[in-house]
């Protein structure tokens, strides 16, 4: 027994070098894989194969992507890496300061950006400039507004947020489960700046909140939102702008979005890159290609979600412009307010906010 | 001698270490992480009980672990209630040779992603639904019912996933049974009810326990199913742990939250162990 017992220990052994062996050469492998890619941390609309084919192609790398979502999401998986192992990183751009401040991100060279060529209003300077340097570019923006299906509603009613809270769309309403955009949208109802809210303004914004829950038939993230607006099942979407009814426009061309009186919320998403990357020169060609009007376009409508692009000069199609109302930007611009940038402890405290909200009956 | 009594004391250890590694390095350590992740304040580290204190005294995250409980509680009832007839007529009333292609069609939904069977159940509940579509249909309502985005949604498209996962364990522990017991009950004038009742029943209440068990904690711990389903119109647990990570990052708060959902759990397997002393069966 004790010769068979050796034996197997020593079996055993030998498999467990072969295993170490055999391991130790795919880390190998994986690692020099790794240093011809690009390593990017992005929202779903980035990993549409139709946006990074093109790059791939053109300069025979591969990139790969890591979706997630919420910054602090994000900032974990960061966390939880090595330094190194990524190269960009797609951000709110409200909180590339947040980056900043943990010492992730390089400065982006301005005279290489077409930073001329975007629209003035989403180039967010108080947040994507840290220091006097630029640490993000705004890629991609939009509204976060109320969307509608214009054959069950009257569309004359979508231009004032008051419609969101009278009974005649009672059941018909599906709210975003994001809590700063609509919070933003609970502002502009009540007539607050949504850049000048502070703890004194809670109760009263959530009345409004509860006001709209008491609308509401649901509250839920992007699909579910979409799902419930594509199928029917409601007939408006708060928060939810043509990231929702662009990409199903073609489908369902009754499915709109408009920027109400009272204003609209401006969500923007910015590019930046990691300080510890050891792919600059690819990671800055891939910024270039995204702010380039060939990669605005194809990111602008891309299969994840739709969102205008924030060049000016993105080669849509005359079709896409019309979907994404791109003349009619300057306007909605003007009637815009940014995302609400609570500091630590009123984000706190609007997310309790938001939890009373989806608890309440 | 000493030799061949070393060796079999280490090949039983040689033989277990991988399982134990396993559980050490995929349970143990990442609790103990999360363990001390849960008592650091989410602004400038340092130790505080706060994570724990806001569970008990902020009223809607108290709420979150009722609705948990309350939906968990339903749905392995409400399972139990329909799994149990399933299997009996699958190991009592299909013969042998029809059995291993009844359970294969019984778990046929399960290579579906559970993702897409929410999505498809959202589908079938909707207000444009196939439900809401035959019953207007029929004349037998005029408005629509609101099925999609509540609880009933939740419990139902639960109920179709677990149905199944007790199934196939009370199934197991109806095939163990020997036919020599309801025999005997016979023999001694037991009729069927009264065989059911007094013999198969409480012979098979652990098979019975342990899909119960497995249910409450798949269910107590899932996701995605309220999240598509239930409309978001009230927080289960986890749907609150996830609030925390997603903006925030707030993994403090997320592993206190973590760790009362696994004493919840651990309470439940307690119980039930000691109930019906699993531990030996």
């Amino acid at each position: 027994m004790s010769v068979k017992s050796g034996n197997s220990l020593s079996v055993l052994k030998r498999h467990l070098h072969a295993a170490c062996a055999a391991t130790a050469l795919l880390l190998g492998a994986g690692s020099l894989a790794e240093a011809a890619d690009l390593n990017a941390l992005i929202w779903c609309d980035h990993s549409d194969p139709a946006l990074l084919q093109p790059f791939e192609e053109a300069n025979n790398v591969k990139v790969n992507v890591k979706e997630f979502e919420g910054t602090g999401a994000g900032m974990a998986i960061v966390d939880q890496s090595q330094p190194g192992d990524w190269d960009v990183m797609v951000i709110d751009s409200i909180d590339v300061p947040r980056g900043v401040e943990k010492g992730l991100f390089e400065p982006l060279p301005e005279d290489k950006l077409p930073l001329a060529d975007l629209f003035p209003q989403v180039k967010m300077d108080g947040s994507t400039v840290v220091g006097g340097k630029r640490y993000g570019i705004t890629e991609k923006f939009g509204y976060n507004t109320i969307g509608f299906n214009k054959t069950k509603v009257d569309p004359a009613d979508m231009q004032s947020l008051v419609s969101l809270t009278s009974d005649k769309y009672k059941g018909k309403v599906a709210i975003y489960d994001y809590y700063l955009p609509v919070i933003g949208m609970a502002a502009l109802a009540i007539g607050k700046k949504t850049a000048e809210l502070t703890e004194a303004d809670l109760p009263a914004l959530k009345e409004e909140l509860l006001k709209m829950k008491a609308n509401a038939k649901l509250v839920g993230e992007v699909t579910a939102s979409q799902t419930a607006l594509a199928t029917g099942e409601v007939d408006i979407l708060v928060g939810g702008g043509e990231w929702v009814t662009a990409g199903l426009a073609k489908e369902n061309p009754a499915l709109d979005f408009s920027i109400p009186k009272e204003g609209a919320v401006l969500w923007s998403q910015s590019l930046a890159m990691f300080k510890d990357s050891k792919n600059k020169d690819l990671a800055l060609k891939f910024i270039q290609y995204i702010m380039s009007p060939e990669g605005q376009a194809r990111l602008a409508t891309s299969s994840c979600y739709w969102g205008m692009p924030a060049n000016t000069k993105a080669a849509l199609t005359d079709d896409q412009k019309k979907v994404l109302r791109f003349d009619e930007q300057p306007g909605f611009l003007a009637r815009a307010q940014a995302y609400p940038a609570p500091n630590a402890d009123l984000d706190k405290k609007m997310q309790d906010m938001w939890t009373e909200m989806l608890q309440a009956k | 001698m000493s030799s061949t009594g070393n060796s079999g004391r280490v090949l039983p250890w040689a033989l277990v270490t991988p399982a134990l590694g396993w559980t050490v390095l995929f349970f143990v350590l990442p609790f103990i992480a999360m363990g001390f992740s849960s008592l650091t304040a989410h602004e400038g580290g340092g130790f505080t009980l706060s994570n724990y204190s806001q569970f008990f005294t902020n009223p809607s995250y108290w709420q979150a672990m009722v609705n948990s409980l309350q939906v968990t509680a339903i749905v392995t009832m409400v399972s139990v209630l329909l799994a149990y007839p399933f299997a009996w007529i699958l190991a009592e009333q299909v013969p042998e040779r029809w059995q291993r292609l009844a359970l294969m069609l019984a778990v046929l939904p399960f290579w579906t992603s559970y993702v897409v069977r929410s999505y498809s159940w959202l589908l079938v509940l909707a207000q444009n639904g196939v439900i809401n579509r035959a019953l207007t249909g029929s004349g037998l309502i005029s408005e629509p019912l609101q099925l999609a985005n509540t609880r009933l949604a939740t419990v139902t498209g639960f109920v179709h996933f677990f149905v199944m996962l007790l199934t196939l364990t009370i199934f197991a522990n109806l095939k163990q049974l020997s036919p020599s017991y309801r025999k005997a009950a016979a023999d001694l004038g037991a009729g069927p009810v009264r065989t059911f009742l007094h013999v198969v029943l409480p012979l098979t209440l652990p098979g019975i326990m342990v899909g119960a068990f497995l249910t409450f904690v798949l269910c107590i711990g899932d996701y995605i199913t309220p999240q598509i389903l239930g409309g978001n119109n009230e927080l289960l647990m986890p749907q609150l742990v996830m609030m925390q990570i997603g903006r925030r990052g707030d993994f403090p708060l997320a592993s206190a939250l973590s760790i009362i959902l696994m004493a919840v759990v651990t309470i439940a397997y307690l119980a039930c162990a000691r109930w019906l002393k699993i531990e030996r069966a």
